[in-house]
């Protein structure tokens, strides 16, 4: 599934990739998702709903907790986590766990950043305790690999709709 | 059943080629095990297990007719699932596009700089 260069797909038994082109060099992309002040301005969640909570220790070891309240009703949704790997300017893994979380267990998420021609490849890969708590997130049918399922469920409406 | 688990029903029930194709056969119109079991190089008890998921995930309805029992598509749950799909990856690119717009501000500021340092240089 692509909309601009974002893709978003499932990866053998417990994983999910994210990935997405951006028009800079990677250090820039890596500093975007290590300092909480680039970081609050881009990941505010859901429209109408706005990061309140954005502390971040990145080093080794390091927590993190992100929190994010909903202007119209003041509903909050809060994660936490802990940096495993923090290699500037290409590599950053991370656990998230979230507060009312709708899959068992943690996940790890690690961020690999690849330069070209002064632009960056995100592939961010998330990494699930199972397959049920994978599918909980994407509830992805893709076990043969790049957005085929999904291509399959286009196929499939689009037969519907003709 | 609730909404994810009636998600989750759904994509378990998608998760397999010959159900996803079994689907896109009922795309174009009803028709009995037989019919369906056809094309696949598969029994008709096969063929039955994988229409009794696509059943309990409520992709497919099967007609009352004791003999035949046609089997057709149910288009709701289809299009539950790709509205979910389409809100995660559409969640992901809104967070992406506020991204990109920081990105040239950072690059902005970087250029400046690097000419402030070029011109001290001089």
């Amino acid at each position: 599934m692509t909309t601009g260069t974002l893709k978003v797909f499932a990866q053998g038994e417990r994983e999910l990739v994210i990935t997405r082109e951006f028009d800079a060099p990677r250090h820039l992309v890596f500093e975007a998702f290590t300092r909480p002040e680039h970081l609050r301005r881009w990941l505010g969640g859901l429209p109408g709903w706005e990061m309140v909570v954005c502390d971040m220790d990145v080093r080794v070891g390091g927590k993190y907790r992100w929190m994010w309240k909903s202007l119209e009703d003041g509903l909050s949704m809060g994660m936490s986590g802990e940096y495993r790997e923090v290699s500037p300017p290409d590599r950053l893994v991370s656990t998230e766990k979230f507060d009312e979380s709708w899959y068992p267990g943690t996940a790890v998420g690690t961020i690999v950043l690849t330069e070209r021609g002064g632009r960056t490849t995100l592939t961010q890969t998330m990494l699930y305790d199972s397959r049920e708590a994978r599918d909980a997130v994407m509830a992805s049918p893709m076990e043969e690999g790049v957005g085929v399922s999904y291509d399959r469920l286009e196929e499939v409406l689009r037969d519907l709709a003709g | 059943m609730n909404a994810a688990r009636h998600l989750d029903a759904t994509f378990a029930a998608l998760a397999d080629p010959t159900r996803r194709a079994i689907l896109a056969r009922l795309a174009s119109g009803e028709a009995s095990v037989n019919e369906l079991a056809k094309p696949f190089a598969m029994s008709q008890p096969a063929i039955s297990k994988h229409l009794k998921v696509l059943e309990r995930a409520g992709l497919i309805t099967r007609g009352r007719d004791a003999q035949r029992r046609p089997c057709r598509i149910e288009a709701r749950p289809l299009a539950e699932a790709n509205d979910w799909l389409e809100g995660y990856r559409q969640f992901w690119e809104g967070q992406f596009q506020r991204l990109d717009a920081l990105l040239d501000e950072l690059k902005a500021r970087e250029t400046k700089s690097g000419r402030t340092k070029k011109g001290t240089r001089r």
